[in-house]
């Protein structure tokens, strides 16, 4: 099977490169960074970390020269989206296509291109150190199911799991995979704006109880926002909240969209918070708290013209 | 008769007061910096800018070198008031004491101190420091003064008439809460949103399809909690922001100069009096103490 990553930085690296190692996948990555698409195509793509591995992977800018595949693997930044999918649409015409991202919003942009689409959300985590090399700093599992207002084939989503566990990428195909989504969706929109308003680590967010109240805040709401739409969450989000503020787990993570700040980097913030408050205001959900943090962040990126 | 001033801290506020009252009293300037005393004591107070002149002043670190003043301005910031009102603690018994600090609660730090009278003020005016011994004067906005516990409302006057002869701008009000609530729901939410995102007061705050709808939010929750404290204001804070926004230019909140510096800020006399009243009043503010909180969370993110 012929496999497209469609924005192939840590994320996208991680499956480009691992599903490579496989006889029976063949894989093309799309991205626009012409050094890393260079550096890939010449020494392969490399991970180091958490794995070591280097992939024969076919990289490209240019979307003409993708061949028609069966299957998409969507990991851009959440803002591209749209338009990565809409240039790659002809190589991805047949595909079942999923999306790897954060946060809310992503597959209802793939659909506006592409029919079968799939609910993925993922946990492994990386960033690329230099053109070609991903380093890959967290292990994880990945779900994958329908997007149901235009879903893929669920023989295809298996075949899809099925070929990621065996590259060394455990994932699962479910039948409603919105709870997990929604998990990861409440955990990062409830923690991910606090340290970068605050400049602080996930842990001492956590610590200090008026914070942590205001992440409780920001929880309820998405988990009201859920519940109106009939999502039943896989996990409590308030129990990974203070497993990651453990000291031997995360407690001194940076959360990337506090990296994002300091680089000066355009936050998903409309695919995170700002995703909760658009549900919300589709199911009648007041969401006041993500509607400040998301004004917030925008004020801050705002500033960067100053 | 007012005849000797002494200014505590002499920062932009401070310098102000101090220069233009050199020309109509005796004034006297109490420093944390014996560098600081020593240069004012050898060159003056120069203001420049809006008025220009240069004011003999006698400064000193220690109040007890100093001749009993019938008025003390206190014009540190709400981070040194703490400092300032020890230091007080003791002296000049015959004198009024005057605040000018942004938000709520200085004149509790100073009565915990002594008995002075005290009259409590907020100013609007505003300039720039460019040395020890000189200020800019930017703004002739006004200060507005009024009694606080049962000081006479003529020792306002008399305070009020003293500035104006000193051609600052001031209105002495018989009762200054509304005016101090007004600029405290301004300041809470004007300067902490600056503080947080970086952004200076400018367009993005009254703009509907940016901050605007957050500004008002805010700012209606402060009004909640003036409206259970039984104040009624004398501006309405979303007015005073669409207004300053308007004027063009786009100003540094002291909050948001004292976060990028890593410095401590005036969050607890402004953000953290409207959290604590409205938690008195029992008025829900979510987004207030959201705000209080991270702001207190970036000063922890300083060490």
């Amino acid at each position: 099977m012929k496999v497209c990553v469609v924005g192939c930085g840590a994320v996208g690296g991680l499956f480009a490169a691992n599903l490579a190692q496989l006889d029976d996948v063949e894989v093309w990555a799309y991205d626009l960074d012409a050094d890393h698409v260079g550096a890939i195509n010449e020494r392969g793509l490399r991970l180091s970390g958490a794995g070591e591995v280097v992939g024969r992977v076919q990289a490209t800018t240019e979307p003409r020269e993708l061949p028609g595949c069966d299957f998409g693997l969507v990991a851009t930044k959440s803002m591209h989206t749209a338009s990565a999918v809409g240039d790659a649409s002809p190589a991805l015409e047949h595909a079942s296509v999923a999306s790897v991202q954060n946060g809310v919003g992503n597959e209802e942009a793939i659909a506006e291109h592409l029919g079968k689409v799939i609910r993925g959300t993922t946990f492994p985590a990386g960033r690329v150190v230099e053109p070609g090399h991903v380093q890959w700093d967290v292990k994880g599992d990945t779900t994958l199911g329908p997007f149901e207002p235009s879903p893929a084939p669920a023989e295809d989503i298996e075949r899809l799991a099925d070929a990621c566990t065996r590259a060394g990428m455990p994932t699962e195909a479910v039948a409603d995979a919105r709870g997990p989504q929604w998990r990861k969706l409440i955990f990062n929109a409830s923690t991910n704006p606090i340290g970068a308003l605050t400049h602080l680590s996930h842990g001492r967010v956590c610590e200090r109880e008026d914070l942590r109240r205001l992440v409780t805040g920001l929880v309820d709401e998405g988990k009201a926002v859920a519940a109106a739409m009939g999502i039943e969450l896989d996990a409590d989000p308030e129990d990974l909240i203070d497993h990651a503020a453990e000291p031997e787990v995360a407690y001194d993570h940076k959360a990337s969209m506090l990296q994002d700040v300091e680089a000066r980097r355009q936050t998903e913030i409309d695919y995170l918070n700002g995703g909760i408050v658009r549900f919300g205001a589709e199911h009648g959900v007041p969401t006041p708290l993500n509607a400040a943090i998301t004004s917030l962040i925008h004020g801050l990126e705002a500033s960067w013209a100053r | 008769m007012i005849e000797r001033v002494c200014v505590v801290g002499a920062g932009v506020i401070g310098s102000l007061f101090a220069g233009h009252l050199a020309r109509v009293a005796n004034v006297s300037c109490l420093v944390r910096r014996d560098d600081h005393a020593r240069a004012l004591n050898e060159t003056g107070l120069r203001v420049s800018g809006r008025h220009e002149f240069v004011g003999r002043v006698m400064a000193a670190t220690d109040p007890s070198e100093l001749e009993e003043p019938d008025l003390v301005l206190v014009c540190t910031k709400a981070t040194g008031l703490e400092g300032a009102a020890g230091a007080l603690a003791g002296h000049f018994p015959r004198a009024t004491v005057m605040t000018t600090q942004n938000g709520l609660g200085a004149e509790e730090i100073l009565r915990a101190r002594g008995e002075w009278p005290i009259v409590s003020a907020v100013t609007f005016m505003s300039g720039t420091k460019h040395s020890d011994t000189h200020v800019e004067y930017i703004l002739d906005t006004e200060t507005w003064l009024g009694p606080y516990e049962d000081t006479p409302y003529e020792t306002v006057e008399e305070i009020a008439g003293l500035l104006a002869r000193a051609e600052l701008e001031v209105q002495g009000l018989p009762d200054l809460r509304p005016a101090q609530w007004s600029k405290l729901i301004f300041n809470a939410t004007v300067n902490g949103v600056a503080a947080l995102t970086g952004l200076p007061h400018d367009f993005h705050f009254a703009d509907p399809e940016h901050l605007g709808g957050l500004v008002e939010e805010l700012m209606a929750e402060g009004k909640r909690v003036a409206g259970a404290a039984g104040v009624e204001l004398r501006d309405d804070p979303w007015e005073m922001n669409v207004l300053a926004t308007q004027r063009g230019s786009a100003h540094f909140p002291s909050m948001l100069e004292d976060v990028e510096a890593g410095r401590p800020t005036e969050v607890e006399l402004i953000n953290g009096a409207l959290v604590r009243a409205a938690e008195r009043t029992e008025v829900d503010a979510p987004l207030q103490s959201a705000l209080y909180a991270m702001i207190r969370g970036r000063e922890a993110s300083y060490s």
